[in-house]
């Protein structure tokens, strides 16, 4: 076939092209049409059909995420946020921390391996553009039922390429979550979260500034991989029926990435680069027309210069490529020699392939014609938006109706301790050590928590002793039944989770996972969902930077629970005064901070004890939480608690058997006045927390608490080999191991 | 005087900030070697740290072993000078013959990284002295191609030689022969392990404890000393 050229498409208006088999819909391939006067090239066709899919250019959620945008709370914090590579925070000393969360939920599902390995290498080079060194990465995970056949082959290969991945990129994964349910059947969600460290002056931008700066591709050969992936895979919904889609996924290889880290590092230390993107979905149409588009607008680039993998390809498929380790950087030409340099010591090939010019359009040339002339706003930030229609689904009512604290609770003691037994093995609440041990969470060498804590913390100043804390959490049986809620309750958690091990909760990134939108039931979760977070955000004081929203995760009809993930991004002064889960010291005091309530809606315990799904989530205050917060931290900060563990799905009963099991050391719980064994034990009531006290600090403990208000209650006491509920049940520490611990290598290993 | 101690860095290799480090924390200067560049500009002893070295493709230090820097530390290990091998640097070892055995994939097939205890077995090679012989320690483990192998003839002579220098205690991570984690040269200035003594020398970060501060003291004894 011969080139479509710019002069021979304004030649031949009537020529039929696949704008339907790209992805694209009537009316936006009538736009592109308006936008060019002319009908587009089959090169700018494929740029425009992956741009402007739902994945690239969240045409469907941009209404609703605007809010983020529009009740953003005060925070001096914030130095970049929403729109660039990853949102950038200050934590003090002269250092900034740049993180973010993005989902790798479709090609996971058809190659795992490949899918969550790649995943973990796109948000790596996300952070590694604004300027920083990634220093740690979390993996939010969520599958099928735990005892479903399918879910054994989409599992170990996720884990497998997760760690394949990133243990050979020398990054210690520090936290994330693993969640079991069927709604995930046939639609894992596989996010992934990245922290990166730089000094201020380091940030760097996406954008084409300078009229005759050269544009740089640098890192892995173009290959055939990935091509369409995010027209294809991550903006339609699956079929059981149809082609096999696994050429859409991207093949990984992170001792590339390893040396495209170390090589970028070292060319940022050296001041070489004026603009800088990383090449993940949608390749270099993503690439050129988002730096062109944020610059000066004018780029032209020499297509034929790419380095390829396979000589055959087409320009289309080489605009398209989404192979990995690859980065395209704007560069002064008097730093174009060392960078070339730095390159070439770290074995990385980098080819100039084009520069910014003075004009307003972004060119691109194969072989001396013209393939592309478009305005490059048009691509990459003026592509379609749509007020998808939402409405309260019909079934919400009785959903909520269903309520669950009518469900039958255990008539005795022995069913209690029964039901406590069944919680802990359930696989969900298990330990999930046979996933995280094949994680490495100690390279890098500044690693202060991680799995199973209840954040991850890494310090990044030896000599100050300054940290970072991080804590991922969602929770889509909350929101199912109130998506508003259930997005609250997910970044409340997150939040208390980072304050209880001791840091200040700064920023959030999110990874919104829901329907299609096509759906009106689905776009109002959504829309509930991005307004709940919105406003919880604006209360707690903790902006979003940034994420990514990840659409049409539903097999045929069926569309996964509601699943925000919140990833809460926290600063402590001093590593030292971290405060970690374990109860590890006999005769210290437990404390429970909160109210516990009689909320069961959605909890673990309706789940493992009756399979049952309704009513409404527990209460959400987000004033509470923030005081919570406040407690915990002075507390660490002044070496009032020795142990903390954050009070969610499962329960008191869960989060004191992960402490005691964590530490070696048994409790003994007394059911407070007011409460029923049951309640204490299950409640999934928000804003609470368990703390380890020494007894010499109760005292001022207490009054600290009083003092500012927050109802605290002494449960007990750390002591024995055995968690003891006075007055109902005692169940030995290596009774509740086995069961913890047996559950997940039996249904995997 | 202050010992000089490098730690090489190949493309892939993770661990050398943290073997740097450690060799900090333990008093010694840290040199950061290029594995381009013979030079190892007058280091006393060398430490080839953990990672995935050119990927592991191929084989775990496979590749490593032909680089400009290991023909030099290749000769001077020869010579006598220290070398130490934490787990991508012990299949590095190996690769260059200057250990016995291999490393194969671990037997059950992951990734594995934990908080591994081991004996020490002998406290009297380079890296060992401020250890005592049936020492236990616990330090991290974490690697995909741990499991120990050689023939028969080679362990029965590396047990008869007292050259097994650590045991792996209580769990076998990974089906190692004789539960080997690490083993030393006969002029016991080259050892290998697969687990990781550099991310266990700072209380508070990893396992919290400093269990593998020890190698470090121990080469810093031996080369002021000398």
């Amino acid at each position: 076939m011969s080139l479509d050229t710019v002069k021979h498409a304004a030649e031949t208006p009537d020529v039929e092209q696949p704008w339907k088999e790209l992805g694209l819909k009537e009316d936006e391939y009538a736009r592109i049409r308006e936008i060019l006067g002319r009908r587009p090239t089959g090169a700018e066709l494929a740029m425009y059909s992956v741009m402007w899919s739902e994945h690239c250019s969240y045409k469907s959620s941009k209404v609703h995420l605007k809010q983020f945008g529009e009740k953003v709370p005060v925070n001096d914090a914030m130095l970049v946020g929403i729109g660039e590579n990853a949102g950038v925070v200050d934590v003090g000393q002269g250092y900034a921390v740049t993180f973010k969360v993005e989902s790798h939920n479709h090609p996971s599902y058809i190659e795992p391996y490949q899918g969550a390995a790649t995943g973990v290498g796109g948000i790596v080079r996300d952070i590694l553009a604004m300027g920083a060194r990634p220093v740690a990465v979390v993996d939010p995970l969520r599958f099928g039922a735990a005892d479903h056949p399918d879910t054994k082959r989409v599992l170990p290969g996720v884990v497998a390429g997760i760690g394949g991945y990133g243990n050979c990129l020398g990054l210690p994964n520090i936290g994330g979550e693993v969640v079991f349910d069927a709604c995930y059947q046939g639609n894992p969600l596989v996010n992934a979260g990245c922290i990166g460290v730089m000094k201020h002056e380091d940030i760097h931008l996406a954008q084409a500034s300078g009229p005759g700066n050269k544009v740089i591709l640098y890192g892995a050969r173009t290959g055939g991989d990935g091509i369409g992936g995010v027209s294809v895979l991550a903006s339609e919904t699956f079929e059981s029926t149809g082609p096999a889609k696994r050429p859409a996924v991207q093949v990984g290889d992170p001792f590339q990435e390893k040396l495209l880290i170390e090589c970028t590092l070292e060319i940022f230390g050296e001041k070489l680069v004026a603009g800088i993107q990383d090449l993940g979905g949608a390749g270099l149409s993503c690439a050129t027309s988002e730096l062109a588009s944020a610059g000066s607008g004018g780029m032209r680039v020499e297509l034929d210069t790419v380095p390829l993998r396979d000589s055959s390809l087409s320009p289309e498929e080489i605009l398209m490529s989404e192979s990995q380790e690859r980065m395209c950087a704007i560069v002064e030409p008097q730093h174009v020699d060392r960078f070339l340099e730095i390159c070439e010591k770290w074995d990385v090939i980098a080819t100039v392939i084009g520069e910014v010019t003075e004009g307003s359009q972004l060119e691109i040339f194969w072989h001396g014609e013209q393939i592309v002339d478009v305005p490059p706003r048009s691509v990459a930030h003026e592509g379609p938006t749509y007020h998808r229609p939402f409405a309260r689904p019909s079934w919400q009512d009785a959903l909520q109706a269903d309520d669950a604290n009518k469900l039958a609770r255990p008539a005795n003691a022995a069913e209690l301790r029964e039901q406590v037994l069944k919680l802990v093995a359930s696989p969900n609440q298990a330990s999930k050590a046979w996933i995280t041990d094949q994680y490495d969470r100690f390279v890098q060498g500044n690693t202060v928590l991680a799995m199973p804590e209840d954040a991850g913390m890494v310090r990044i100043d030896e000599k100050s002793n300054l940290g970072v804390a991080m804590a991922t959490d969602g929770n889509g049986r909350y929101a199912k039944l109130d998506p508003y809620t259930g997005a609250q309750l997910a970044l409340a958690e997150a939040y208390r989770n980072v304050a209880t091990s001791g840091a200040k909760p700064l920023a959030i990134s999110d990874c919104l996972n829901f329907g299609s939108p096509e759906d009106p039931d689905v776009m109002w979760q959504f829309a509930e969902a991005t307004r709940g977070l919105a406003d919880g955000c604006l209360e707690l004081g903790t902006p979003v930077t940034g994420g990514n929203v990840s659409l049409y995760n539903q097999t045929g009809e069926t569309a996964i629970h509601p699943t925000p993930v919140v990833a809460v991004l926290g600063v402590i002064d001093d590593v030292t005064r971290r405060t970690p889960v374990a109860f590890k010291e006999e005769g210290q005091l437990l404390y429970l901070l909160g109210d516990t309530r009689e909320e069961f809606g959605g909890s673990a315990w309706s789940e493992v004890v009756h399979n049952h799904l309704g009513g409404l989530p527990p209460k959400v205050d987000l004033g509470r939480e923030k005081l919570l917060g406040e407690i915990l931290i002075s507390a660490s900060r002044d070496g009032m608690v020795d142990a903390a563990h954050d009070l969610s799905d499962g329960g008191l009963i869960q989060a004191v058997t992960e402490s005691c099991l964590r530490g070696g050391k048994g409790a003994r719980l007394v059911v407070p006045d007011g409460l029923d064994a049951f309640t204490f034990l299950f409640s999934e009531s928000a804003g609470r927390a368990v703390v380890s006290i020494p007894r010499s600090e109760e005292l001022r403990f207490n009054d600290m608490c009083g003092a500012r208000g927050l109802p605290v209650t002494r449960i007990g006491v750390v002591d024995g080999e055995e968690i003891e509920i006075q007055g109902e049940f005692s169940i030995p520490l290596s009774e509740l191991r086995t069961a913890h611990e047996a559950t997940i290598p039996g249904l995997l290993a | 005087m202050t010992a000089r101690i490098g730690v090489v860095t190949f493309p892939g290799t993770l661990d050398d900030q943290d073997s740097l480090r450690a060799v900090r924390v333990a008093g010694a200067e840290p040199v950061s070697l290029w594995h381009r560049d013979k030079d190892l500009h007058q280091v006393d002893a060398v430490i080839l740290a953990g990672g995935f070295s050119y990927g592991d493709y191929l084989r775990a230090g496979a590749i490593s072993r032909f680089s400009p820097v290991m023909e030099t530390i290749i000769e001077q290990a020869k010579a006598g000078m220290p070398v130490l091998g934490i787990c991508n640097g012990f299949q590095i070892l190996t690769e260059a013959h200057l250990l016995p055995g291999a490393m194969l994939q671990n037997n059950h097939l992951h990734f594995i990284c934990r908080d591994q205890k081991l004996r020490v077995e002998n406290a009297e090679t380079a890296w060992t002295s401020d250890y005592s012989a049936g020492q236990e320690i616990s330090v991290p483990l974490k690697n995909m191609d741990g499991r120990y192998v050689a023939d028969e003839r080679v362990l029965d002579e590396l047990e008869a030689e007292g050259r097994v220098a650590f045991r792996y205690v209580d769990v076998n991570p990974n089906g190692s022969l004789r539960d080997i984690a690490g083993i030393t040269n006969a002029a016991g200035n080259v050892v290998g392990l697969m687990p990781h003594p550099e991310h266990a020398v700072e209380p508070l970060i990893g396992t919290g404890r400093t269990d593998g501060l020890g190698f470090f003291t121990s080469i810093i004894k031996k080369l002021v000393n000398a």
